[in-house]
């Protein structure tokens, strides 16, 4: 039985590996530019907005809850952190603003889930459209463009040749992994994903512990927001738009259950490479961005098809 | 049914067993937790299919593809947990699927209360075909299903532990709406551990073990420690073997308890090393007190003292804080996290004691919880198995580790032997021995009389909320409980 459970779970990944692995070689044989050095950088670099948002969804769909309002976060966030930016707040201040914002955000999203007993659909649904007003509003709709070298070097910079964004990305997915699997934290997420009743009768704080993960969520959208303001030179309060989406997409492609109680974060990350791979191929193979649209949405369709064709063999 | 057998990947859970019906009789379907009653009736219900084997009814061998064929050859099954929609309407729910209409295509709402009343009337029980289900008690949605069964001709009628939600009362009607199934000529499998109401209500019993048939007698033909003996294959000289323990000092002492109309005036002492049993029909307000007690459920007024000192428990956290533990009447949607593991388990109350500056020290968990495994015996494949896969008896154990491992030391167990085999409940007998040996205090819940007399060293009998008396466990006989629970005597 160790052994199976040990399979199965990691048999999960390795379905969505070679998903990923089949997938870049079918585009390496139509086009040849594909799996050039500078081309892969630039897919995982793409990838990192998205794959840093999609741990925070993460750890929210496996307490069986939703966050709609990542995208709006990151547009606010971002306005916030762009005029701080402009006036002339010292740099460091200035990215605490920003992801402060997010987390603030998100926070609400989860005082309103706990306290107030939203269903989670309801209160982020609420929050994308407050977060979005706001960061129209403050910004009067207009975009805030102009920043420093020194911030903008948070997108363009590189470390060993490794784009800064990847290498923010890669340890947001270590801490995010270690959150999941070796805290408090962690267990309590799965725990209240899997059946909150008992977690609240074995003193698990179940409230603080939700409140805190969509918290996360909006903390890792503000990270998100840092580094796209700092890629474009640019904040604009239009940002982010379907940024729930692929969140949510790299999710469940990667095998965490919409139910709760279960997920990896991992499968997260192959699950946004897999989003990343295919925009850009689709990209490179000069599709039409309506036709990508309609085989984005086919895709994710068709992963959680296959891994509820899969849960069903198990049993 | 003949040689039936399945296997899943790994397991033989049925090896050429045989099972013959005769219309207008209960067969009892007898066996420890994970024998194969419950693989059996599904592989007749169609929910699962047989590796290999024959099915014969009525003469003509059949294949059983799926559930809803299952229905059109007349067998209808009857589930512990039932299959209703709470918030249709009894009629609605026996119809669902199969409603009548107008050749429009409108439902035919008047048709189907007409058939749904004579239904339940035929089955001698009055339900307002009109209310919700929701605001129906068990038994009556009991009822229902049964209704609901019949209603597509069902001529064999399987029933998973029926009475396990019932009060005394409540068995005796569903007893008499069998009894009119058998004469409509009914065949019936009856599924349950409670071995006095088989003798009572069966015509053959069939036991299993380990998935194969060890026995097929007639009811009258056999007697309680037969069965008990065929079931676990070794005799339980006693089956209920309460240790004296030395009662310690008061750990806790409720003064006056209230809340709403659940509970009225609630006062009584608990002292370490004792076990505390409450007695009461379903909805005396038994189930109430272990929550108002633990702090899920808020008091309207009334004192609490926990070793002396008043304190006042506003939520679970409060309440593992001050020592106290609530195995819970419902392990599945209450006690445990199905989708973690046994470790994962065990530990989930005490991870804060059990990790430094919120890391989780996971050799000190698996420490914990390999110690709890071992020491009360838990049968699993490893620390790392999921709790869905361990039976019953086993799942109650790790529950149980659960709140040693966060070193509670008040017990509250709700119905701890429910749905569990005869052999793990000796063993639950034996842990609430050690514990009490230990000077743990045990508040135990329960529906079955013999159990509670036995293991009790006192009993309070739970009427409307209220304490309708008290009795030391030398005094007290199932009837004298039952009296008191049923109000005969009014002693409050």
């Amino acid at each position: 039985m160790r052994l199976k459970a040990f399979t199965w779970e990691y048999g999960r990944q390795f379905g969505t590996l070679a998903g990923l692995v089949g997938l870049t070689l079918v585009l390496w044989a139509l086009t040849p530019h594909f799996m050039t050095v500078s081309n892969l950088m630039n897919v995982v670099q793409q990838t990192s907005i998205n794959a840093i948002i999609a741990v925070g969804m993460t750890l929210v769909i496996i307490t069986a809850g939703i966050d709609l309002s990542v995208g709006s976060i990151v547009a606010f966030s971002g306005v916030v952190l762009a005029s701080a930016l402009q006036a002339d707040i010292p740099l460091p201040l200035a990215l605490a603003i920003g992801l402060a914002v997010g987390a603030f955000s998100g926070w609400m999203n989860g005082l309103l889930i706990t306290y107030g007993r939203l269903p989670p659909f309801i209160s982020t649904l609420g929050m994308m459209s407050v977060a979005r007003g706001s960061a129209l509003l403050y910004t009067g709709g207009r975009p805030i463009s102009g920043f420093s070298a020194d911030f903008r070097y948070l997108a363009t910079g590189e470390i060993l040749n490794i784009p800064l964004p990847v290498i923010i990305m890669v340890i947001v997915y270590l801490l995010g992994h270690i959150v999941l699997t070796r805290t408090k934290l962690g267990r309590y997420v799965y725990a209240i994903g899997g059946n909150e009743q008992a977690a609240v009768l074995s003193g698990v704080n179940v409230k603080f512990h939700k409140a805190a993960v969509y918290a996360l969520s909006g903390l890792l959208s503000g990270l998100a927001a840092i580094i796209l303001t700092a890629r474009l030179n640019s904040a604009q309060p239009i940002a982010g738009i379907m940024y729930e989406l692929d969140a949510i997409a790299a999710t469940v492609i990667g095998g965490t259950s919409l139910m709760g109680g279960s997920g990896r974060i991992i499968g997260t990350l192959i699950g946004a490479l897999i989003m990343g791979v295919l925009r850009n191929g689709l990209n490179l193979l000069g599709i039409s961005s309506f036709i990508q649209q309609t085989v984005i949405g086919s895709v994710i369709i068709l992963a959680v098809l296959m891994d509820m064709a899969l849960k069903k063999q198990r049993t | 049914m003949r040689h039936i057998r399945k296997t899943f990947p790994g397991v033989v859970a049925l090896d050429n067993v045989d099972l013959e019906l005769q219309p207008g009789a209960v067969h009892i379907l007898l066996g420890e937790n994970g024998a194969g009653k419950s693989t059996l009736v599904k592989i007749l219900s169609g929910a699962y299919r047989m590796t290999s084997g024959q099915i014969i009814i009525n003469g003509r061998e059949t294949a059983i593809h799926n559930p809803r064929h299952a229905q059109e050859l007349g067998v209808g099954i009857i589930y512990q947990e039932l299959n209703l929609v709470p918030q249709l309407t009894a009629a609605e729910n026996i119809f669902l699927g199969r409603e009548s209409t107008f050749k429009s295509g409108l439902l035919n709402q008047k048709t189907m209360d007409l058939k749904a009343d004579l239904l339940l009337r035929e089955l001698g029980v009055e339900i307002d075909i009109h209310c919700p289900i929701s605001a129906l008690g068990v038994a009556q949605q009991q009822m229902v299903e049964v209704a609901k069964a019949l209603s597509w001709k069902a001529r064999i009628l399987i029933m998973d532990e029926p009475t396990s939600a019932l009060t005394r009362p409540e068995i005796k009607v569903l007893f008499k709406t069998i009894r009119r199934l058998k004469k409509k000529g009914v065949a019936v499998i009856y599924i349950s551990h409670r071995l006095e109401e088989l003798l009572e209500i069966g015509d053959q019993v069939t036991v299993l073990r380990d998935g194969l048939n060890v026995g097929c007698h007639n009811i009258a033909d056999v007697d309680q420690p037969q069965l008990i003996r065929l079931m676990v294959d070794r005799e339980l000289h006693d089956q209920l073997p309460k240790v004296q323990a030395e009662r310690g000092p008061e750990v806790l002492r409720v003064v006056g308890l209230c809340r709403r109309d659940a509970l009225q005036d609630i006062s009584f002492t608990l002292y370490g090393g004792e076990v505390l049993g409450i007695a009461g029909l379903m909805g005396s307000g038994r189930t109430e007190l272990a929550r108002a007690l633990f702090g899920i459920d808020p008091i309207d007024s009334g004192q609490l003292f926990i070793r002396g000192a008043q304190t006042i428990i506003d939520s679970p956290r409060v309440a593992i804080r001050q020592g106290l533990g609530f195995l819970t009447e419902d392990r599945k949607s209450e006690g445990l996290v199905m989708g973690l593991t046994v470790k994962e388990n065990i530990c989930l109350a005490s991870v804060e004691r059990l990790s430094r500056l919120g890391l989780v020290d996971s050799q000190g968990e698996r420490r914990a919880a390999s110690g709890y495994v071992q020491d009360l015996r838990i049968r699993t494949t490893g620390l790392e198995q999921q709790v869905m896969f361990l039976s019953g008896g086993n799942q109650q154990k790790v529950v149980l580790s659960k709140w040693l491992c966060c070193r509670a030391d008040i017990l509250i167990f709700d119905e701890p032997t429910r749905g569990i085999d005869v052999g793990s409940k000796v063993e639950i007998y034996q842990l609430l021995n050690r514990l009490t040996a230990g000077g743990t205090a045990v508040l135990m819940i329960s529906s079955e009389l013999p159990e509670i007399i036995a293991m009790s060293d006192r009993i309070l009998v739970m009427r409307h909320g209220r304490i309708a008396g008290e009795f030391t466990a030398a005094e007290a006989t199932q009837e004298l409980i039952m009296e008191y629970a049923l109000g005969v005597h009014s002693a409050a």
